[in-house]
């Protein structure tokens, strides 16, 4: 039997870190079933919620760190509780309060972001090395619009291609933008969902202060994750800049008649909702928008889209835990899109391109189907 | 009423004020140094005389206002007490009885704002002495007011011929009063007559309300105006005016016999509202068998002859020539002294939260439509089937849909888990199938409802607590190939679990009517949040509203069962009862008044007021000015605030009497 002595100094903290949601739930179990891991293992979403209404959260649980922050549940759940804000209270319990261990790759993850500002653990210096072939310019006072790649793209060779169909579009269109490099730190938005709040904290005020000593209005970016925490997050900081997700501005330029896509390009493309573009921050039609402006292109829908899109399982720091083979949402995602026939799957989210890619390859299906960023599609179609 | 005392008779130097100071108790005295203030009350202007008592709203505290003003000749009067929502008209009647008019009467609330509020005894006497003070300053100023009565139409509009409109009508009418029930529907009978059996008795919802509907069609002192609504109310309680549409029907009613030939020749159909889309229906169509009236409607929408200009089967069927192509809506004035809205509710369209499946999947259904198939007046003669005629062996019956839910409404719609324990009893016996209840909380909280779970736990069916996540036809195993398969957690194992069944009948919520917005705004009446009619008081007063002489009843005023609508409306009843058996209303004496001297015409009062009661004309002056009907007039002072001239003012709050009350704040 198990006593209820409830953990307060915790629960305090829980509290504090934004949780006091929490006690709005009913215990309806919506979170649970609707929480894509229960797709390929068990994850009691509303248990956690109840062990913190109590003060009885196992810290040591492993559990704590499986949400992957998708917002399926927080959509519907019917109290309007905000169970990922819940998840980043009691992780943070851990990582800085320090009731249990951090496991061990997302410790790594920290400490590295803490350092070198990102989260390879790579030197500042050399993150706008992918921008040297792309002649890209340095972002000065006066130029129009800042282009934030995201980590991932700047360091990781495999991914790189994002960036470097981005600032290939930028330039064709005739845009006036620039990098920061060094002076660039991660956005912050993913170590904060692992509960890292002061790590946070600090990316975010010293990126706030970069974009405002350059004297950046607008920045263009390639991920959902930095979409959302420039402009949800970063303001309350006293960061108010505009910022746009390349779906959004590609979808512009075409519009503008700026770029003009005749490549034909005939084959059928499925596209993923990454979580952070649509169920965060409602953008469904821009990205879909663009590909059908591609000529020769067929659009198909996966069955789980738009507001009910299934996670690549890359989100709230799970992009550097190791997933189970067997447990990945990716490889569901992936055959689902084999399964509609898709022979491209098209991502807006440099996490969703890893995870797919990797799918690709454990799955060996790298014959039938391969993994685009929107950017990379229109980038050929030019 | 209260003596036939004019301002002018008043000699203003005469004025001789009571004041009474009350403990409530230790409500006032505990915080407030109730005999200081009486004492200082005593040195006031005009007062001749103050005084402390525990309990002013008690007959003795009444008994020494009214002997004070007897044998000390006063004429105004002040109690500092609760507030005036309270005993105003308690205080006002004694000054009544002791022969003062009641508007020479003024109250001081130390109580809710004042010893309620401070914990600080200095303070609160010095606060309680200057809301005193200011009553004494106002009352100074009072005018006996003449209190107006009319005599009460015993006439009564009920809007709305559910089980609610019913009751209230058949309740007024058996005491020979005129009832005019007007039903936007080719029939009476409501959600109810949709209804298979009624929980927690189980007894046959048709053969429980169709004796009722048989009477109000029959009854002498009941005029049905079915196919109708309600297009414009004027006027106010005691004598409203209402215009009512009378929809064209292209089929007279003297006429016609009811012998049905019209429906059985006519070939076109429709989706039956009825059987909730389960059947067809006519285009020329009586909603079931014992509709009341027993005459039929020609459906424009679906008629051939209205569509195509050919056709006219019926007319030349019917033997007594009653089809009518050419009737028209009539327009019908009525005159009547109340009204009680019955209006029912909407069944939640469940299409909305799309991971149920409803729409897309044939099997799953709505309570409402579960009701048909069981009834035997349903598409399948009350038996239980899927969409392709087999018999169902499992069942899930989903709670909660639309409801306790603020992606849809926030509340609960008290009847679900109810109406889901009666599906689930009924499919038990009808079929045998293995039953699954997914619910979030048992709510059973009526006569015989908690008996009834009982029974229905002893026949077997399963409880799974919790909230269900999705409805899918995709099989991740061979035992859930060809099925439905309903996805929830399992909160009392902690676990996900898959239930494969062939029918999922969804407990969907009852919500406003689509159209209660605008209902609200021709009766002037108010909404709640949740969109259901508003009460005057949600404990205390919840057949009554804002607008006086304007009642609810029913499922219109939030949802509720049955054993609850039909007590709310006998309640609305015999409110209406009452106020026929008084014979007159007693009309607001502080109503607006327009100094014609002043006056230019310009109008803005009459376009402002919610009431409509100024209107400009020319009345004994050659130019036109603003009058005020003051039977229409409810005093709430729009019009003075907006005269450009000053020429309004409203009686009891005319302007010497608020400033009195300022200037004698501002003074310390
Ligand atoms: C699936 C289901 C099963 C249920 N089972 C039970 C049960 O077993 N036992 C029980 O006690 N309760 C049950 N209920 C609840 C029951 O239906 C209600 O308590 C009852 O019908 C309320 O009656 P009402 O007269 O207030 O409203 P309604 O039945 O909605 O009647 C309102 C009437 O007003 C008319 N109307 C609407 N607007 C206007 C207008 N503007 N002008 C003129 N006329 C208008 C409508 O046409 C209708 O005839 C069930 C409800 C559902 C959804």
């Amino acid at each position: 039997m198990q006593a209820l002595t409830p953990y307060k100094d915790a629960i305090d903290i829980v509290k504090e870190a934004g949780g006091e949601a929490f006690e709005q739930c009913y215990q309806c179990g919506l979170c649970s079933g609707t929480c894509p891991w229960n797709l390929v293992t068990s994850f009691i979403v509303r248990r956690l919620i109840h062990q913190a209404q109590l003060g009885l959260v196992d810290f040591e649980d492993d559990d704590l760190w499986l949400c992957a922050t998708c917002g399926a549940c927080v959509a519907r759940c019917p109290r309007g509780v905000e169970i990922i804000d819940i998840m980043r209270a009691m992780r943070n319990v851990v990582a800085e309060v320090g009731a249990a261990k951090v496991p061990d790759s997302l410790r790594i993850t920290a400490k590295n972001i803490a350092s070198a500002g990102n989260p390879q653990g790579e030197a500042r210096e050399i993150r706008g090395n992918w921008a040297e072939e792309s002649k890209v310019k340095t972002f000065t006072e006066g130029t129009e619009l800042l282009y934030f790649s995201c980590c991932v793209p700047a360091y990781d060779p495999k991914v790189r291609r994002i960036a470097q169909a981005t600032a290939g579009i930028l330039n064709k269109a005739g845009v006036d933008f620039g990098i920061l490099g060094a002076k660039e730190s991660c956005c912050g938005e993913s170590i904060r969902k692992a509960g890292n709040e002061s790590i946070f904290q600090s990316l975010a005020n010293s990126n706030i202060q970069a974009f405002t000593e350059s004297g950046v209005s607008k920045v263009l970016v390639s991920s959902p994750h930095c979409y959302h925490t420039f402009k949800n997050e970063y303001p309350a900081l006293g960061g108010n800049f505009e910022v746009v997700h390349t779906a959004q501005y590609l979808l512009e330029l075409i519009r503008d008649q700026k770029l003009k896509l005749t490549k034909e390009l005939n084959k059928k493309v499925a596209y993923q909702d990454p979580c952070y573009l649509g169920r965060h921050n409602g953008i469904y039609d821009e990205p879909r928008e663009v590909l059908r402006s591609i000529p020769g292109l067929e659009l198909i829908e996966l069955p789980d889209s738009r507001e009910e899109s299934i996670c690549c399982g890359g989100g709230g720091g799970r992009i550097w835990i190791e997933t189970k083979k067997g447990e990945r949402f990716s490889d569901l995602r992936l055959e689902q899109a084999i399964e509609a026939g898709a022979e491209i799957l098209a991502v807006a989210c440099p996490y969703c391109m890893l995870n797919f890619d990797d799918s690709v390859l454990t799955m060996d299906k790298g014959e039938i189907i391969e993994i685009r960023d929107i950017s990379e599609l229109v980038w050929g179609a030019i | 009423m209260g003596g036939n005392i004019t301002a002018e008779a008043l000699d203003r130097d005469e004025r001789r004020i009571g004041v009474y100071i009350c403990h409530c108790g230790l409500n006032i005295a505990d915080t407030v140094d109730v005999e200081a203030v009486a004492n200082y009350a005593g040195t006031l202007n005009s007062v001749a005389v103050a005084r402390d008592y525990r309990f002013m709203c008690s007959d003795p505290g009444q008994d020494l206002i009214k002997n004070d003003i007897k044998e000390l000749n006063l004429n105004r009067v002040v109690v500092a007490s609760c507030s005036p929502r309270m005993h105003e008209p308690t205080f006002r009647k004694a000054c009544e009885a002791a022969s003062l008019n009641p508007y020479l009467f003024e109250m001081a609330n130390i109580r809710e704002d004042c010893s309620w509020v401070h914990d600080d005894r200095e303070v609160a006497t010095q606060k309680a002495k200057a809301l005193v003070r200011a009553a004494v300053a106002r009352v100074y100023y009072n005018d006996p007011l003449e209190i107006k009565e009319i005599p009460f139409n015993p006439d009564t509009l009920v809007v709305g011929g559910g089980i609610a409109g019913i009751q209230a009508a058949l309740e007024i009418a058996d005491s020979e009063h005129k009832v005019y029930l007007v039903e936007r529907d080719p029939s009476i009978g409501g959600h109810m007559i949709q209804l298979d059996k009624t929980f927690p008795t189980l007894d046959c919802s048709q053969c429980i309300l169709t004796p009722k509907m048989a009477a109000v069609g029959a009854h002498p002192y009941i005029e049905l105006l079915s196919y109708s609504e309600v297009e414009e109310v004027s006027g106010f309680v005691g004598a409203f005016k209402v215009k009512v549409r009378k929809k064209a029907r292209y089929v007279d009613e003297d006429k016609c016999t009811g012998c049905g030939l019209c429906q059985e020749k006519c070939p076109w159909t429709a989706d039956s509202e009825y059987d909730v889309g389960l059947s067809k229906r006519k285009a020329i169509y009586t909603p079931f068998a014992q509709a009341i009236p027993n005459v039929p409607v020609i459906d424009r929408d679906s008629c051939a002859y209205f569509l195509k200009g050919k056709c006219r089967a019926c007319e030349k069927f019917c033997e007594t020539g009653a089809i009518d192509f050419e009737q028209v809506d009539q327009f019908i004035e009525l005159e009547v002294g109340a009204i009680i809205l019955a209006t029912g509710y909407d069944a939640f369209d469940p299409s909305t939260i799309s991971q149920y499946g409803y729409g897309i999947y044939d099997n799953v259904i709505t309570g409402l439509q579960f009701e048909r198939l069981s009834a035997a007046t349903g598409p399948t003669g009350g038996e239980i089937r899927l969409k392709d005629g087999r018999k169902p062996e499992s069942v899930a019956i989903i709670h909660c849909v639309g409801s306790r839910d603020q992606n849809y409404h926030e509340y609960c719609s008290r009847v679900c888990c109810m109406y889901g324990l009666k599906v689930a009893h009924i499919v038990k016996d009808k079929t045998n199938a293995d039953v699954y209840e997914m619910y979030i909380d048992m709510r059973c909280f009526g006569e015989g409802y908690e008996e009834f779970y009982k029974r229905v736990s002893e026949e077997g069916v399963n409880f799974i607590r919790g909230k269900v996540a999705k409805v899918t036809d995709k099989a991740v195993s061979e035992e859930e190939e060809g099925k439905l398969v309903v996805i929830c957690e399992d909160t009392l194992l902690g676990s996900i679990i898959r239930v494969p069944v062939d029918m999922v009948v969804l407990c969907i919520a009852l919500e406003a009517r689509s159209d209660a917005e605008e209902v609200a705004r021709k009766f002037i009446i108010s909404r709640r949040a949740d969109g259901f009619f508003l009460e005057r008081h949600v404990k205390l007063d919840p057949v009554a509203t804002p607008s006086d002489g304007v009642l609810i009843a029913g499922c219109c005023q939030g949802p509720k069962d049955i054993p609850d609508t039909v007590v709310q409306a006998s309640a609305a009843a015999a409110r209406v009862l009452a106020m026929i058996s008084k014979g007159r209303v007693t009309l607001e004496a502080s109503v607006s008044h327009v100094n014609e001297d002043l006056c230019i015409g310009c109008g803005r009062c009459e376009e402002l007021c919610e009431f409509h009661a100024p209107k400009v004309g020319i009345y004994e002056k050659p130019m036109p000015v603003s009058r005020v009907n003051e039977a229409l007039c409810k005093g709430c002072g729009a019009c003075a605030v907006a005269c450009p001239t000053g020429a309004i003012s409203i009686k009891h709050f005319k302007p010497e009497q608020i400033l009195a009350m300022v200037d004698a704040l501002a003074e310390t």
